[in-house]
């Protein structure tokens, strides 16, 4: 019951956030100078440009325009994209899978890696194998995400050229032969773009993971684990991993942005078809509603998963739920 | 290189090196328990002693750097010329002199990194106390403002802040980056204050009729130091980082200036060619987010609060 009325709440609250952040983007366009057709220094003939404007709507006053795009937005309609001349929906339909496979590789690699590191570190803290990995991890931790792409393209995709420098998929080849070829081939293709992302989010996760397991281990009751004679491997994964795990749970909220922020830079990169390329190209040709459901989309991703690293830690941490039921009685009482 | 810039190369190296080695003597003779945890691992001393000598270079950048960085020494000659003596770090696509470039990009970079962070997080430092010392609505309606900021990916409000302002100046581009990167600092500053006005001395100066502004900033910011400087040297190093992506996707600084990020963004169509001009500034970049990254691990571990002796 109380896990429901705190749900309620919480989604209420991230609608709102939704709606405010397209009310802030909607502000943002229309604060600036210039517009689509119609502007300063423009070549196309006024007359088309008034036309083009009356026809998108783009003549009418601002909160009339905002109120229609709101309306729209709530039967599910993003509107009509004037510079690829088609519905909004469509090219993103077509470009948030890619960037979706590309954030969720990446994601895995950076989780599985910057654990398993976080683990051995804190296993050996201080110690040698510890304070060399300590470094690699900073240094890769502070690397311009591009900078590395474009390094790890210069080796391995052009140098050595073990994998494919850009692009989805084979366009020849994938067609062609049937869809297990074309599972593979994606693969294949992501290795690169997705290691990138992946390797600067897993040496913050190390970092973070080995700081939450060091912070664990003084704790009493891995004493008492101890103490009472649990072997060390179990006292490391039952009683010092479970609770580290903890507050890693909350690193996943904050992993997305990142992703997400990376993304832009590596589908540009890597010619990757994504919906971080398609809002940096909608926002150099002041595609309005094309920019507004890319950042719609982008934060509604980040409001998510916040929401979903909430609900993991309200599960994996019973004292959570009974302080969040606690709150939600001082505030209906 | 002539010899005048080597020298002055090596008087940049001895002043780092000094400065730093003086104040963890200093440190460590009067200062007590809390200097000598913060130069305890030797990374910090050598993150502090890097951020000192790449300040000391973009400031007698003209004495450091023995070319103009932005002449065209000999574009049919000298363009992509590997390291060599006279050019200590290659040429660029343009035949313009990367060390050069390199140096006084540390102006710009370094200056939009500080800039940048000093407005951030004075913004978050002052958000976050108002709203964790007035509570009630000031506290729900700036922290729900907080939450939106957080939720659109900051690349997205630079993207369209620059790109729709095209042509935006230097001091404009400090101000966006300042106004879009406080977010996080005030989420910070607003927990610690919450803890600390419940303490006893804040208690007592209400209590003798101390003003709200008095009490946030002679009481409770100065115990909240430690968090904010952490957070400071982290968003140096992340606006850094914001800078060169938006150069690199080419609608930061505008060329023919040098910035760490405009200089990736310029040879990377020829890094097969000639790596050195794009690795150079990737890796100035990834220094002093390092370097800052341990200085920041050094201030925590200095002033962590679960290691302090018990008062």
């Amino acid at each position: 019951m109380t896990v429901a009325a705190w749900l309620l709440r919480r989604l209420v609250a991230s609608i709102a956030i939704i709606v405010a952040v397209v009310t802030f983007v909607f502000i943002l366009i229309h604060l600036a100078p210039g517009r689509p057709c119609g502007g300063r220094d423009e070549i196309v003939d006024p007359t088309i440009c008034e036309q083009v404007n009356r026809q998108m709507g783009f003549d009418r006053p601002i909160l009339e325009q905002y109120g229609l795009y709101l309306v729209a937005l709530a039967h599910g309609n993003l509107g009509y994209s004037f510079s690829l001349r088609r519905p909004v929906r469509d090219a993103i339909d077509d470009t948030l899978p890619f960037t979706l496979q590309l954030a969720g590789v990446a994601l895995v690699l950076d989780f599985l890696l910057g654990l398993a590191l976080g683990i051995y570190q804190a296993r050996r803290a201080n110690r040698l194998p510890d304070v060399i990995l300590g470094n690699v991890t900073l240094f890769v931790y502070s690397l311009p995400t591009f900078w590395l792409a474009l390094l790890l393209l210069l080796v391995f995709g052009e140098k050595l050229a073990w994998f494919p420098v850009g692009g989805p998929s084979d366009p020849v080849l994938c067609p062609v032969i049937d869809s297990a070829f074309c599972v593979a081939d994606r693969l294949w293709h992501l290795v690169l773009p997705a290691t990138t992302l992946g390797l600067v989010g897993a040496a913050g996760t190390a970092r973070f993971q080995r700081a939450a397991m060091l912070a664990v281990a003084s704790q009493d009751y891995i004493r008492t684990a101890r103490a009472k004679g649990v072997p060390e491997r179990r006292v490391v994964l039952h009683h010092q991993l479970r609770n580290a795990l903890l507050s890693f749970i909350t690193r996943f909220g904050l992993a997305l942005p990142f992703l997400l922020t990376g993304a832009v830079l590596i589908e540009t990169i890597f010619a990757w078809p994504g919906m971080g390329r398609l809002g940096f190209e909608a926002i150099l040709t002041r595609d309005y509603p094309l920019v507004t459901a890319t950042a719609l989309i982008a934060s509604t991703i980040v409001v998510a998963g916040n929401l979903v690293a909430d609900l993991l830690l309200g599960v994996a941490d019973p004292r959570l739920r009974v302080r969040a039921a606690e709150d939600l009685d001082i505030v209906t009482a | 290189m002539t010899l005048g810039t080597w020298f002055a190369l090596g008087v940049a190296l001895v002043l780092a090196a000094e400065f730093v080695r003086a104040l963890r003597q200093r440190g460590l003779r009067q200062r007590g328990e809390r200097w000598r945890r913060f130069f305890r691992h030797r990374t910090t001393a050598w993150g502090l002693g890097i951020l000192t000598f790449l300040v000391i270079v973009a400031v007698a950048a003209p004495l450091i750097a023995p070319f103009d960085p932005n002449r065209q020494l000999d574009i049919i000659q000298l363009k992509n010329q590997a390291p060599s003596w006279t050019f200590l770090l290659g040429t660029d696509v343009l035949s313009r002199d990367v060390w050069s470039r390199a140096v006084y990009g540390a102006r710009v970079s370094l200056g939009i990194g500080a800039l940048g962070a000093l407005m951030a997080v004075s913004l978050g430092t002052l958000v976050g106390a108002i709203a964790g010392y007035y509570q009630r609505w000031v506290d729900a309606v700036l922290m729900r403002g907080v939450d939106v900021g957080l939720a659109l990916p900051r690349i997205f409000i630079l993207l369209m802040a620059v790109a729709l302002w095209d042509g935006l100046p230097f001091a404009a581009l400090v101000i966006v980056i300042g106004l879009t990167s406080w977010f996080g600092t005030s989420r910070l500053v607003r927990s610690e204050v919450l803890a600390l006005r419940q303490q006893d001395f804040v208690v007592a100066a209400r209590a003798l009729g101390a003003q709200s502004g008095r009490i946030i900033f002679r009481h409770v910011l100065p115990n909240a130091a430690a968090p904010i400087i952490v957070s400071a040297a982290l968003s140096v190093g992340n606006v850094l980082l914001l800078e060169a992506s938006l150069s690199f996707l080419g609608i930061g600084i505008k060329p023919p200036d040098p910035t760490w990020g405009n200089m990736i963004a310029d040879n990377a169509p020829s890094i097969y060619s000639a790596p050195w001009s794009t690795i150079v500034p990737g890796l100035a970049i990834a220094l002093v987010v390092m370097s800052l990254n341990a200085v920041a691990d050094g201030v925590q571990e200095a002033l962590d609060p679960h290691e302090r002796e018990p008062a």
